[in-house]
């Protein structure tokens, strides 16, 4: 028996990969906007979440997403503090994988956790996060939230981007950057030298700067990062204060804007921080759009990799006994 | 009952020759073009192979006292005399620490018991390792202990090394350091670039390792007090050891072999088999650490041999201990690795650390008559492949595995006895 697909980074889905899960959360996004949307694509397959550091916001989009496709779903929540007197990581995974599990859903505050586990189940692995790592599902739902919302198809060619933030510490960055570059989308990392990666060269971003306002007004999507108050405490920025100073989204900055660009954050926001206004004000504001998106592409991967029809691109996706 | 060595390319501190040897009590009684066997001897033939002083390793950890579930003494004793070496210095890093005169009589006991290879128990500099209070250097020196370290942790304060230096000076005892400034390597898993960038893991910056190292230099200038330098691996380190010694310092240094054989990209499969401390870096250091030992720079090759369990090994990068094994694939991959005369490869596996380790009186010797035999027989040529289940080390967190290594160990002598032959522990 080969063992399942896995999607551990989005470098593994290549560009024309990712378009694939695009279009197919695009038939994903319209089974949600059925009055019952639930479908039986993955009836009978079981999905386990396995988090090993908390996020309830992408275990219940995962955890939803597996619904509206039918699977039965698994928790399995590990604090931190059990983590390290507990079973090894193996012993936990091999346990959970003995119920009989399609697939593990895995958040590990550990860069390369989820790769470990890949090699140790048959089961397919979906990277909900690992450390500074990588996080693919969120990048594929950042992706067809920029597509749908310019009502484009295919890929995002000649679209600029500027990503703001603490990139050294963000799995999002990370995953973020390289989907919307295999796409074509010019990404501009904006960021103090602290907050960047020791070495960013021309494989990671197509530019750098740490100066948001040269970069602000030709942007076609503005992408904030989360800033962590504890990087206070490593000297990585002097205050919260200077940061919204020097690369938050100011009323001023948001004015800067280009009238029809979108702004993004991964969730959760520092109000106040990263952005300074109310984002309910900003017209290109589709944070909340990227919450709901993530619904259908995390769909989209399940469906991909433990669908009948894996791969194709028109996916039986009738409601269970017929429309209601 | 002698034994006699014939048709052995010998290498030694006297450079190059063909000859015979015949080994009886202990020594090396006599040296000739040839010598015949006498009833009741035992005769290695040696032809193709070559016969050298048996290799010192500066830089083991044998986990014993405290972690016996991946090595212990003996089990790491056999793995030394595989490896075609006499003589090994343990590490301090036990449980309890190697800083009191009951501890590190007690590893010299348990290395006698084994009887595969001289065990020379280091000492820590500071109590418990934990960089504040010396150790007492002179009950421990009169105990035997030669080289001081706190490896595994660098120690962080200037003046602390500086009294260090100064209350060492006349014991006839040598400081060896770790050299990392931690505030620059905290929670770090990998070197510090590209690559770690790219795999969101934290990174050891090569400049944690040249800051310490430096100061060190700029202390032993001012004491006048010699230092050894454990496990370079950068570019920048080798550039300061070199400068030093042009300068005329009583320094010395070594090199692992993983760190002239293995880079960071490694980590690419996030493997902790391949996290080590300091770790793997980039293909310029792998350089710049190679042409340190052709030119005399680097003065040894240490294994830094780390035994783990796999369990441990099987953790996420972040939370995996570091290290990995060395000590029986050390001539293999320094001859696999590196292209320097065989004699300046033995010289830094064998008399070069012998020196340093304080034990010239007894290993890396001359191959002459009423010399201590400790000897070691190898193929120079010999192309194969390490199979970690059938490693004598208790653990087998070899990053080597699928790697061509030249060069194996036949037979190694300790104290006149063959411990080895063919290949296979004798004890």
């Amino acid at each position: 028996m080969t063992p399942a697909r896995s999607l551990i980074t989005v470098d593994e889905l290549g560009t024309d990969g990712i378009i694939r899960i695009l279009d197919l959360a695009d038939h994903m996004a319209e089974v949600n906007r059925r009055p019952n949307p639930k479908v039986p694509a993955l009836r009978g397959k079981t999905v386990c979440s396995v988090f090993f550091e908390d996020s309830t916001r992408t275990r219940l989009s995962f955890e939803t997403a597996a619904k509206r496709l039918s699977a039965d779903t698994m928790t399995f929540a590990v604090s931190q503090s059990s983590l390290s007197k507990g079973e090894s990581l193996r012993d936990t995974i091999e346990t959970i994988a003995a119920m009989g599990v399609d697939a593990f859903v895995v958040r590990h505050r550990s860069s390369g956790a989820p790769l470990m586990i890949d090699a140790w189940t048959q089961a397919s692995v979906i990277n909900a996060g690992d450390g500074w790592h990588a996080h693919p599902t969120q990048a594929l739902l950042d992706a067809y939230t920029v597509r749908s919302s310019l009502g484009r198809s295919g890929g995002l060619d000649g679209l600029r981007m500027a990503i703001v933030g603490d990139v050294k510490h963000s799995r999002v960055a990370r995953s973020t950057v390289a989907a919307m570059r295999m796409l074509g989308v010019h990404v501009t990392v904006v960021a103090p030298r602290t907050l960047l990666p020791p070495d960013v060269g021309d494989s990671f971003a197509d530019a750098v700067t740490d100066r948001l306002d040269d970069v602000i007004g030709s942007v076609d999507v503005l992408y904030l990062l989360r800033m962590q108050q504890e990087r206070m405490n490593e000297a990585l920025v002097p205050s919260l204060r200077e940061y919204t100073s020097r690369f938050g989204l100011t009323a001023e900055r948001a004015a800067a804007l280009p009238p029809q660009a979108l702004i993004m954050h991964p969730g959760p926001m520092n109000r106040g921080v990263e952005i300074a206004v109310d984002p309910g004000e900003l017209p290109g504001a589709v944070i909340t759009k990227q919450v709901t998106n993530g619904i259908a592409v995390r769909m989209a991967v399940l469906f991909d990799l433990l669908g009948s029809g894996a791969t194709t691109s028109s996916p039986d996706l009738t409601t269970e006994g017929g429309s209601l | 009952m002698s034994l006699l060595i014939t048709g052995a390319r010998v290498i030694d501190p006297n450079g190059e020759r063909r000859v015979d040897v015949r080994v009886d009590d202990g020594l090396v009684r006599e040296v000739a073009d040839r010598l015949d066997a006498a009833d009741g001897d035992e005769v290695i033939d040696a032809n193709g192979l070559v016969l050298a002083p048996g290799f010192v390793d500066l830089h083991v950890h044998l986990r014993e006292p405290g972690r016996e579930e991946s090595e212990t003494i003996e089990t790491g004793s056999r793995a030394a005399a595989l490896g075609g070496f006499t003589a090994v210095v343990a590490m301090p890093n036990t449980d309890p620490t190697q800083d009191s005169v009951e501890v590190v009589d007690f590893v010299r006991r348990q290395g006698e018991r084994a009887g595969l290879c001289e065990v020379l128990p280091s000492g820590s500099i500071t109590v418990g390792r934990g960089g504040e209070q010396l150790t007492p250097f002179g009950e421990l020196a009169n105990a035997g202990v030669k080289i001081f370290t706190d490896d595994g942790n660098g120690v962080q304060n200037a003046l602390l090394m500086r009294r260090a230096l100064e209350y060492a000076d006349g014991l006839s005892i040598t400081l060896a350091q770790h050299c990392e400034v931690e505030q620059l390597t905290a929670g770090a898993v990998m070197h510090e670039g590209s690559c770690c960038s790219r795999l969101g893991l934290p990174g050891w910056p090569s400049i944690a390792e040249e800051l310490m190292l430096h100061r060190d230099i700029e202390l032993v200038r001012l004491t006048g007090v010699g230092m050894h330098f454990l496990h370079l691996s950068t570019a920048k380190s080798v550039e300061l050891v070199r400068a030093a010694k042009a300068d005329g310092l009583a320094i010395t240094a070594e090199a692992t072999p993983h760190h002239f054989s293995l880079t960071d990209e490694r980590l690419e499969s996030y493997d902790a088999l391949y996290k080590v401390n300091p770790p793997l870096r980039t293909a310029g250091d792998i350089a710049a650490i190679r042409a340190g030992l052709a030119d005399g720079t680097i003065d040894a090759i240490a294994t830094d041999h780390a035994p783990h369990v796999a369990e441990s090994k099987e953790q996420p990068l972040d939370l995996a201990p570091p290290g990995m094994l060395g000590l029986e694939t050390a001539l293999g991959v320094s001859l696999a690795s590196l292209e320097m005369p065989l004699v300046d490869v033995v010289a830094a596996l064998s008399w070069k650390p012998a020196a340093i380790a304080g034990v010239a009186d007894r290993h890396g010797r001359p191959i002459e008559p009423g010399e201590p035999a400790n000897l070691t027989v190898f193929d120079p040529d010999e192309v194969w492949e390490v199979v970690p289940a059938r490693l004598a080390s208790k653990s087998h967190n070899t990053p080597y595995v699928g790697m061509p290594l030249r060069g194996r160990v036949l037979h190694t002598m300790f104290q006149g006895t063959p411990v080895v032959r063919d290949g296979t522990a004798l004890r």
